[in-house]
């Protein structure tokens, strides 16, 4: 069943699925747009003002938030409406002002062991590969897959390649990759089959600061290229 | 006081019943695997249901007491010694200090349950003590026991112990039959798909951890060849991949996925899955949602009727 919202932006609708006996998705379209981003994170944004204990986790994702409760604590029907009266009284995500996280990258050969390829694919210069990716200015749709994960929308549809058909078992933390139309960075070492085009120093995920994550749903991101360098003072002053 | 590991066994963890409100930043429950074995072990110490415990997976740990303690073995049976003596699992046993706890292979089932009474003492990381493998956090230094780690155990506010009535835990099963509920994606797959998934007896692949265990048998394909856009992931989904051969989503899972989901494990069956081993079988029945949620409700209860009051 299909409701239909209003909000400033102008109507949007919005499906409820149980998704398990404890979790139910709000789903807002079936493809990725800016719109569909800014209803999911409103929706997110609005059940965690409700500090609603009865609500365990919220998963968003590129089109829908998963809610996940306490099945003994709150029914389907009663999510479904916090879910609807949230989103009948949740601001606009679009943030005027949202935060802009500049994220130093070092695009050296030595981090980079696919950007050969990605130049080989795109018909750029490995120059021109490092340029448009750092200088476009990408939104981050949702964390997910693993702690601190942050999936990046905005890339230049230039750079678009596909992830590698076999993934590495290992890849190091800080690395940043590139699947498809997505671009991102693992926070920590972990199996992946992303194109490799440069590491940052930042640590990404910290288990122990508060927020954990160097960057949240909603955040903007600027890539900065950095000389090896930089790369090794900056990978000091974090130790 | 102290406890010494002196063998860690297959893959020992601290856990709890997990950590949640952090699943928007990629960060998964984790906790215990059976969590129903976990609250009854600390139950029978006396201790929250919630206290930190060992989670010890196919070989249990050898483990040396430096003080007088209470403790309880629950889960699967693993053939636990103390100083070369058997002790019965699912009852309070005391250690005196100095004690050598033996625990072996386990028999039926995958994991079995050390509580010790005051709860083992880590800190906690998001509210948790459970470990977080893949972030590296929570537990014991975020990782699993290794050999001369030393673990810290909590001074006990209370020693209530309680005992359970006789047969009680007869009802468990530790595999066998799962009760499961139409995913969110179950629409992406025809009648006869489903039903070929709910008559298929699956066998759990050697590549199953916690964060997801493989399933062989009859390959299921999606209604259309559409790849799904990258989802929310709840505990105990059933993911058909490409090659048709269903994914059970467990408690180190991915918080979200690009996958079909066509079923759901009921929360009144996960402990199940976190007893089964590679090569065990499994097969899955469907309930409703509500039917799900009785189950749930009846665990409940019969969780708060085992214990002599």
């Amino acid at each position: 069943v299909e409701t239909r919202f209003v909000c400033d932006a102008g109507e949007f609708f919005m499906k409820i699925i149980p998704a398990s006996d404890s979790s139910l998705l709000a789903v807002f379209g079936d493809a990725i747009s800016t719109e569909t981003e800014e209803h999911v994170l409103m929706l997110f944004h609005a059940l965690q003002a409700g500090h609603d204990d009865r609500i365990r986790n919220l998963h968003p994702g590129y089109v829908s938030l998963l809610v996940d409760f306490e099945p003994l604590a709150v029914t389907h029907q009663e999510v479904g409406t916090i879910v609807e009266s949230a989103l009948h009284t949740g601001q606009s995500a679009a943030r005027n002002d949202p935060e802009v996280v500049e994220i130093p990258v070092c695009y050296d050969a030595e981090f980079a062991p696919d950007l050969a390829d990605v130049a080989a694919h795109t018909g750029l210069s490995t120059d021109e590969v490092i340029r448009m990716h750092s200088s476009a200015t990408y939104r981050v749709c949702f964390l997910g897959f693993t702690a601190g994960f942050a999936y990046l929308g905005g890339m230049p549809e230039a750079l678009h390649t596909p992830r590698l058909a076999t993934p590495r078992r290992a890849v190091t933390a800080g690395s940043v990759g590139i699947a498809g139309g997505q671009t991102g960075i693992y926070p920590t070492e972990t199996p992946g089959g992303w194109r490799l085009i440069g590491r940052t120093p930042l640590r990404m995920f910290d288990p122990q600061v508060d927020p954990p994550t160097r960057v949240q749903a909603g955040d903007h991101v600027r890539f900065s290229a950095i000389h090896r360098i930089t790369f090794e003072k900056l990978i000091q002053r974090r130790s | 006081m102290t406890i010494t590991v002196a063998k860690p066994g297959f893959f020992t963890t601290v856990q709890d019943l997990g950590r949640f409100g952090y699943a928007h930043l990629g960060i998964s429950p984790a906790g215990a695997a059976d969590a129903l074995s976990l609250r009854i072990a600390n139950l029978l110490v006396g201790n929250e249901e919630n206290a930190p415990v060992l989670e010890m997976t196919l070989l249990g740990a050898t483990l040396a007491f430096e003080e007088l303690s209470v403790i309880a073995v629950c889960g699967a049976t693993c053939e636990s010694k103390l100083d070369g003596i058997e002790i019965r699992q699912n009852v309070e046993v005391e250690v005196s200090s100095g004690s050598v706890l033996q625990c072996g292979s386990t028999t039926d089932g995958a994991r079995c349950y050390l509580a010790v009474q005051g709860g083992f003492d880590v800190p906690l990381v998001m509210g948790s003590a459970s470990t977080d493998i893949r972030g590296r956090f929570g537990g014991h230094q975020g990782r699993r026991l290794q050999a001369g780690d030393v673990l810290r155990v909590r001074k006990a506010n209370q020693t209530r112990t309680r005992r359970l009535r006789a047969g009680a835990l007869d009802a468990l099963q530790h595999a066998g039959q799962v009760r499961v509920s139409c995913g969110a994606q179950n629409d992406w797959f025809t009648a006869d798909a489903f039903a070929k998934f709910l008559t298929t007896t699956y066998t759990v692949s050697e590549q199953s951890d916690r964060a997801g265990l493989r399933l062989k048998g009859e390959a299921i394909s999606t209604r259309h060849a559409n790849q799904l856009l990258t989802d929310g992931i709840p505990l105990g989904a059933i993911q058909v991949p490409q090659d048709g051969e269903p994914i059970i989503l467990f408690v180190d899972q991915q918080t979200t996925g690009g996958y079909p989901k066509i079923a759901n494990v009921i929360a009144a069956d996960m402990h199940r899955i976190g007893q089964l081993r590679p090569r065990d079988e499994v097969r899955f029945t469907e309930v409703s949602i509500a039917d799900a949620i009785e189950a749930l409700r009846t665990q409940e209860r019969w969780l708060k009727d085992i214990f002599i009051s």
